[in-house]
């Protein structure tokens, strides 16, 4: 795995998992990694959509120095995890489950973000018993209606939604991710994280993309893309969590990003679980535990010792 | 006759068997759910003159399976379109699971749909209308890469088709086609989402399935 890595650009306080290895599902290769002790209790990390396990690498390592066992993997399709030919939920939610019967069937404590922190209230509901805490960052879509856009407009919308999706994939066999150097792999994430240094971002460059001849390229899927249509309404993941049994920890960060949700508190707030607190981070963006990885990780810590 | 050409979606290599020739306008068939392209017979020449196809989806008939499933109706909408542009224009008789992805293919791409027919068969009705309780399916291994895939069966047997989607798909057909009565349904089951369908001033219903076919040769 990461055999292109640039091990000379570092970042303050980032460091590479303890451990790592493959745990296959399905014929397909998921890529495991663990910071902290091995024997301290496990606390499973699940990433957003687009992203991958090493973007905790500044989060990860302080919260396995609070004790804890971190494990966390690439999604498939992404990072150093296996390509699949199809990606769908249901899909997702079987690697994270052989991810979670890896490490044991005693409950654990899971975090996850953005998409990871939707899939996990899939797993939570169907598998309470198995959570002893959840850590829900930024990964709580609302009901956001739209009361300017008349029906009709709303049907033309979702239209040009169904015809790009469709034009995308007739292209797709066509399609690689387009090679840069560095600095233009790092520009265009920026665009996801306008938020992060240009040093921070340097850094997690060089493990979410790899380097070929022609240059950098980002090793998530071209398959997967965002933006797309279906029968699922995301604010079903708040459903779920109002039912929650275990103590429950929501986190949003308020400034509006690319790839947020955009979930103000009062939306949450009627839906938080019986033993459920929500913490709000004000000039924060969506990817909380990335931009502010200290703050996020003294929030979880003190959650936990609870 | 039955040719076979082969279509790429992605990594998957799709079966597009043409099951007659004629003079006309296409009608390419979308089987149901665990069916397949070959074993369905074309409507006879007197019900539909043009020339006939049948698409197999990913993980049936003669099309490729892929590795670790991931299978959702908008990925068999894709194939579907996928053949679509293949043809040019054509219109639509989909069996079942085929009838679901018939629709939301008429509201995508109305211009190129020339009338659809939803008919029925295996996986007509989907796995439910609405939020279920959330539960993960199991690890399933299909080394042979047979068909139809099992990953297949397990996921589309639970997909979830909101009345109000399926709606969305039959408003954007019967807004935008380019021909009179674009959808009619010729299904006896009484399922929500095609009763959404249904409900739509304009579309067609209760006509049997040879002349719903007639209608649109």
């Amino acid at each position: 795995m990461m055999p292109n890595r640039d091990d000379t650009i570092t970042f303050e306080g980032a460091r590479r998992p303890d451990r790592q290895y493959i745990v296959s599902t399905s014929g397909i290769d998921i890529a495991v990694y663990e910071w902290g002790a091995p024997n301290s209790d496990p606390l499973l990390l699940a990433h957003g959509g687009s992203d991958f396990a090493g973007t905790f690498d500044v989060f990860a390592p302080l919260l396995a120095a609070g004790g804890w066992r971190v494990i966390a993997w690439d999604q498939r399709g992404h990072g150093d995890s296996g390509r699949s030919d199809l990606y769908g939920w249901s899909a997702d939610l079987r690697d994270l489950k052989a991810v979670f019967d890896h490490v044991g069937h005693d409950p654990v404590v899971a975090v996850g973000h953005s998409k990871g922190g939707e899939l996990l209230c899939d797993f939570t509901e169907a598998h309470p018993a198995r959570i002893k805490k959840f850590v829900n960052l930024d990964g709580l879509p609302s009901r956001r209606p739209a009361p300017d856009i008349q029906d009709h407009e709303r049907t033309q919308l979702r239209r040009e939604d169904i015809t790009t999706w469709l034009d995308y994939r007739r292209g797709l066999h066509d399609y690689n991710r387009r090679p840069g150097t560095l600095q233009e792999i790092v520009e265009r994430r920026k665009k996801m994280n306008p938020r992060l240094s240009d040093e921070w971002l340097t850094y997690i460059a060089t493990i979410g993309a790899r380097k070929d001849p022609e240059g950098w390229r980002w090793k998530v899927d071209p398959a997967i893309r965002f933006g797309g249509f279906g029968p699922s309404r995301p604010y079903w993941g708040l459903y779920r969590m109002a039912g929650f049994s275990m103590p429950f920890l929501g986190v949003l960060g308020m400034v509006p990003e690319q790839m947020g949700w955009g979930t103000k508190p009062e939306e949450v707030m009627p839906w938080l679980p019986r033993h459920g607190r929500l913490e709000v981070l004000d000039e924060t963006g969506h990817f909380v535990h990335i931009e502010r990885p200290h703050r996020v990780a003294e929030l979880v810590l003190e959650f936990l010792a609870q | 006759m039955n040719t076979i050409t082969y279509l790429r979606h992605l990594r998957i290599q799709l079966a597009l068997h043409q099951l007659r020739a004629g003079n006309g306008r296409n009608l390419l068939i979308l089987h149901g759910l665990g069916d397949s392209a070959a074993r369905l017979a074309p409507p006879s020449p007197d019900v539909w003159p043009g020339p006939v196809f049948a698409l197999d989806f990913t993980g049936h008939g003669a099309s490729s399976v892929p590795r670790g499933g991931g299978y959702t109706c908008e990925i068999l909408l894709a194939d579907a379109d996928i053949a679509l542009n293949h043809l040019g224009e054509a219109t639509l008789l989909g069996h079942g699971l085929g009838g679901y992805i018939a629709l939301m293919l008429a509201g995508a791409r109305p211009e190129h749909v020339m009338g659809t027919v939803i008919a029925d068969g295996p996986g007509i009705t989907g796995g439910s209308s609405g939020p279920t309780s959330a539960r993960i399916t199991p690890p399933l291994e299909n080394p042979d890469r047979r068909t139809p895939d099992p990953i297949a069966l397990m996921e589309l047997t639970s997909d979830i088709r909101p009345p109000d989607y399926a709606n969305a798909f039959a408003r954007l057909a019967l807004q935008n086609s380019t021909i009179e009565d674009p959808i009619t349904v010729c299904v006896r089951w009484q399922i929500p989402w095609l009763d959404a369908v249904i409900s739509e001033p304009g579309v067609l219903n209760g006509i049997g399935l040879d002349d719903a076919l007639k209608h649109y040769a």
